[in-house]
């Protein structure tokens, strides 16, 4: 199969039309398992790829001062219904640049295997990083992902990662986000995930609001059903006076599944404030019935509602 | 034509009578009210119309178009014509002002969905925000009331329509009560307002769980602006029923 065949059949299972990938302005990096099969540059952006034995390493670099104009589109998918793939990243935003990265993980057939990501990003003084990254898994769920990432936020910079999962089954996935923000910086984490089966969900997002002004949302959206288990543990500390954060944890749970969040707040300074909140439970009854009062099933209307929770 | 007929209704939440056997006709295609002080037992009337949960075991019958529609689900009776529009309306975390109306709609075309929007005076850029917190109490009534305008439904129930929304606004969800008459819907509002009694053509006074009174508006106005609203009588069920 050629690497164009490999390309499409991987972006088949997203909304991402791959005919974006040969687009000159636009910038991108596609990797099976361990190989690179695209990529293109833009002005301004530096990538260092080396294949693994197992998976690859990349380090990313956005020049000081580029703002790269259309979104970086990065595939990291494997066509193989077994293995281990490891993405190892390093990613260094320089000051007052800005990207915007769509990150497509695509496991449309996996059985037995193990995506692990470990990042470490840094992003400088007055620069903006955007990563969503949306994972579309296989119907079997024979997958475990485990996403690491350590961020570093410079003064007045903004850092903002949505992480979905809500196509396929979810297998294990185990998030361990840690971001650490200096003054006057933003950071937004959200993760939204849609749990069926015996599916494991873990979640640890930490945001360390350590400069002043420094600002911080953990959000965290569950849908489980079947068996499936979630277990969310967000942590947010301020030590910085004017620090502001939110921890905000919403869980819809159906049939035999298990929900569990911890949110933790830790405030050391006195002009600092962080606030949280967790819904848990089954779906709200006046959502439901609403729907159910325009002609929705009550199937129909649960999925609804999860729909917008999720999406 | 006779649309909806509640014979011998009661129900008991709690262990306290809230509607005590009471009996109701609704003619096809006019503007109902059933009007009381608070804690009458309006609303009770209304969520055991649509099926509400909690609101199902009931002594009686209702009827719908000469139908039993006791032991239907929510969903069943809303395909048969029936819906609902509460009093504070529900937020969804996500869910669209557009994915909303289109889930009600027969018609799902977005052309649809934007005319039953300007009906209720609302922009099409409402179309993509969230009906959740970040809208306001009013706004959210405006979009539960256009989305039973893309239902086209038989028989509407308002319940308390002018609450918690500003002037302009219940001059809005009068049109839309006119709206809805006109196309033949019948429609039944609960309220404890004189201007909202005032769109209705025929009305049931209710106190205590009972019907008190029936009859042309008129006369109901003038019962209830005399009587009702001055009197400090409190709505408060005092029967314990033994369960």
């Amino acid at each position: 199969m050629s690497n164009q065949d490999i390309i499409q059949k991987l972006y088949q299972n997203t909304e991402t039309d791959p005919n974006v990938l040969q687009t000159p302005d636009v910038a991108h990096l596609t990797i099976d398992y361990n190989r690179v099969l695209s990529s293109r540059l833009v002005p301004g952006l530096y990538l260092d790829v080396e294949e693994l034995k197992e998976g690859i390493k990349a380090d990313i670099t956005v020049e000081e001062g580029t703002i790269i104009e259309k979104t970086v589109h990065l595939c990291f998918g494997v066509i193989a219904e077994s293995g281990v793939q490891k993405i190892l990243m390093n990613v260094n935003v320089q000051k007052d640049a800005k990207i915007d990265v769509l990150a497509h993980c695509i496991f449309p057939n996996a059985v037995d295997l193990q995506h692990i990501m470990d990042a470490k990003i840094t992003i400088e003084e007055g620069a903006a990083y955007s990563y969503l990254e949306k994972h579309i898994h296989g119907p079997e769920g024979g997958i475990k992902v485990y996403p690491k990432a350590a961020v570093t936020l410079g003064k007045k910079s903004r850092f903002k990662t949505e992480f979905e999962l809500i196509k396929g089954r979810v297998g294990l996935i185990e998030i361990d986000y840690e971001t650490t923000c200096g003054a006057d910086s933003v950071l937004e984490m959200t993760a939204r995930i849609n749990g069926s089966g015996d599916d494991i969900i873990k979640i640890k997002e930490t945001g360390h609001l350590a400069g002043e002004y420094a600002r911080g949302a953990l959000t965290t959206k569950i849908a489980l059903r079947d068996r499936a288990k979630a277990e969310v543990y967000n942590k947010m500390t301020a030590t910085a006076a004017y620090a502001r954060g939110h921890v905000d944890c919403k869980e819809i749970v159906q049939d035999n599944a298990v929900a569990t969040a911890v949110p933790i707040v830790e405030v050391s300074h006195s002009k600092a404030h962080i606030t949280h909140e967790a819904a848990m439970g089954s779906v709200d009854s006046k959502q439901l019935q609403t729907l159910m009062a325009r002609g929705l099933t009550e199937d129909e209307a649960v999925e609804l509602i999860i729909e917008g929770l999720l999406v | 034509m006779e649309i909806l007929e509640i014979k011998n209704l009661g129900i008991i939440l709690g262990g306290k009578k809230i509607l005590n056997n009471i009996s109701m006709n609704f003619q096809e295609g006019k503007v109902h009210a059933i009007v009381g002080p608070n804690g009458a037992g309006k609303s009770t009337i209304a969520f055991a119309i649509m099926g509400l949960e909690g609101y199902t075991d009931i002594q009686g019958d209702i009827l719908f178009e000469k139908e039993s529609i006791t032991e239907l689900d929510i969903d069943e009776r809303a395909r048969k014509g029936i819906t609902l529009a509460w009093q504070e309306p529900a937020r969804y975390e996500g869910l669209t002002v557009e994915q909303f109306i289109r889930a009600a709609a027969r018609d799902k075309s977005t052309d649809t969905i934007k005319h039953a929007l300007s009906k209720v005076g609302l922009d099409p850029e409402y179309m993509v925000r969230a009906v959740d917190k970040t809208l306001s109490g009013g706004e959210r009534k405006k979009i539960e009331v256009a989305s039973i305008l893309v239902m086209e439904p038989k028989l509407v129930l308002l319940d308390e329509p002018d609450s918690g929304i500003d002037i302009e606004s219940i001059e809005k969800i009068f049109d839309i009560i006119k709206v809805l008459k006109e196309k033949g819907t019948t429609v039944i509002l609960i309220t404890h307002s004189m201007a909202v009694l005032q769109q209705a053509e025929q009305a049931f006074l209710m106190c205590n769980g009972e019907i008190v009174d029936r009859g042309v508006t008129g006369k109901i106005c003038t019962y209830f602006e005399k009587k009702c609203i001055p009197c400090n009588h409190k709505n408060l069920p005092d029967v314990q029923v033994s369960t």
